[in-house]
């Protein structure tokens, strides 16, 4: 176990990381979540503070669906990546990043000031599992009372999981299929347990934080305080897809504006490393003999049997097929800039 | 339930050697390989290199970090398994057989001594188990 934010939560499970990694790819995993923060806000303006403060177009959500969207500073920085939901034109449901939950709900109560609209910060009364995997939809279809193939993906529904009343939401952090069901903590144990038995004949495995880290980054999923942060522009992390300039005016929108029309100095991009050896977090990376970057995220891809990770590059240099060199421990390995993400799963 | 046969020596990093005349093949335990968890890469010296006791000569990695390997006595790689290049996890599978890791030429077989037999180490990590 290790403290993850003020939570004990364990690295892996006996299975161990590759094979809690590959159940995820070929069969079902569950993650128990539930340190990710909840911030919900409700009332006539609600929309309107959603706008004010995320980057995505919040306007052009339905009842019941899910966007990936940024809390923004004045900068074009990240105060944490998130997802909105809209539970109703009035009331949006925003799961953000644990050790962020704190920060997060200051800035939006800041922001919430002039608009009438309540924040709460409802992380406390929140479990928060992930069943991810091609099998997840066969392990939780039969605990649960709607329809799951009618969830589309980045779509919820409310309903009931053995019982108990839950947000059910077709979102995940693997780059597979797969659910995150939120609901009382009261019945976490239970629920966790009565999953891992409905998926047990499907080979279903407990996953840990480090198999959480191993598939987000196969699938090129940013982790905030690695490879996002305060530091770190949204057009500079490559989420230009969720960085919506024309829904109007939000926070950071005037310099993302000036930088999209001056171009990025630097890019967010994956890289393989071709020499034997593993790139890790913080490795110097080098161009030329220079340091130019550190590795933000750096690990083996257990389903991809290579070594990958995640730098920001100098701009010249963040072409497909550019060579670079990574410090690791006083040993220099080669590594190319590769295509993203490294895995996509086939629909 | 982790194994430590009778004819090694080992040290508190964890590292075990076994004597071979004036040569030791040198491993990690079956309680390290444990508590890496599955290994994805072993970093190894070239043949010819020159350690003294207690020197890093190498690194095995898991999916979440690594660890440095640190030479039970001093003396010279003759040998180094060149299977756990491709093959790292026999060290997972078989630390004291088919994952061994180098071979040197002892410099004083004397340092042998100095380490723990298969009784000491087991005492040694049941002791750390409590702290």
């Amino acid at each position: 176990m290790i403290d993850f934010g003020g939570w004990d939560m364990p690295v892996q499970y006996p299975a161990g990381t590759i094979e809690e990694h590959l159940a995820v790819r070929t069969s079902a995993g569950l993650f128990d979540v539930s340190h990710m923060g909840e911030i919900e806000i409700r009332g006539p303006q609600a929309l309107e503070l959603v706008q004010l403060i995320t980057s995505n177009d919040a306007a052009k959500l339905a009842e019941g669906q899910i966007q990936y969207s940024a809390l923004t500073y004045p900068e074009g920085t990240f105060v944490d990546d998130i997802l909105v939901h809209c539970i109703r034109g009035d009331y949006f449901f925003i799961c953000v990043n644990a050790a962020n939950t704190e920060k997060d709900y200051e800035w939006v109560l800041r922001q919430a000031g002039n608009f009438d609209a309540e924040v709460f910060n409802t992380s406390a009364n929140y479990s928060q599992l992930a069943i991810q995997g091609p099998k997840s939809l066969a392990v939780l279809q039969p605990l649960v009372d709607v329809d799951l193939a009618e969830i589309k993906y980045y779509w919820f529904r409310r309903g009931q999981v053995n019982g108990v009343s839950a947000m059910i939401a077709r979102t995940g952090y693997t780059g597979e299929d797969g659910f995150e069901v939120y609901f009382d903590p009261a019945e976490s144990e239970r629920i966790w347990n009565e999953i891992l038995e409905a998926g047990n004949e499907q080979g279903i495995l407990p996953c840990g934080l480090a198999a959480r880290n191993t598939l987000r980054l196969e699938a090129k999923m940013a982790l905030y305080g690695n490879d996002i942060d305060q530091t770190t522009t949204l057009l500079e992390a490559d989420l230009g897809w969720i960085c919506k300039l024309g829904k109007g005016d939000f926070i950071g929108r005037d310099v993302l504006a000036r930088q999209k029309e001056a171009g990025v100095q630097r890019k967010l991009v994956g890289f393989e490393v071709t020499d034997r050896g593993i790139a890790r977090d913080h490795n110097p990376i080098l161009i030329d003999g220079k340091e130019v970057s550190v590795v933000s995220s750096g690990s083996p891809a257990p389903f991809l049997k290579k070594n990958i990770g995640l730098a920001y590059l100098p701009i010249e240099h963040s072409t497909i097929g550019s060579p670079i060199e990574i410090d690791v421990r006083g040993r220099r390995l080669a590594a190319v800039v590769v295509q993203t993400p490294f895995y996509k799963r086939n629909k | 339930m982790a194994t430590y046969p009778d004819n090694l020596y080992y040290t508190k990093d964890h590292e075990w050697i076994r004597a071979e005349g004036e040569s030791g093949v040198v491993g990690v335990s079956d309680f390290a390989q444990e508590q890496l968890g599955d290994i994805v890469h072993v970093q190894l010296p070239k043949i010819g290199e020159k350690f003294s006791a207690h020197d890093t000569f190498g690194e095995v990695e898991s999916v979440k970090t690594f660890s440095e390997l640190y030479l039970p006595v001093s003396g010279e790689v003759i040998e180094v398994n060149e299977l756990l290049t491709d093959s790292p996890e026999l060290v997972n599978s078989s630390p004291y057989d088919e994952g061994w890791m180098i071979k040197i030429k002892m410099k004083d077989s004397g340092e042998l001594d100095s380490l723990l037999s298969s009784s000491e180490y087991e005492d040694f990590i049941e002791s750390q188990k409590e702290d």
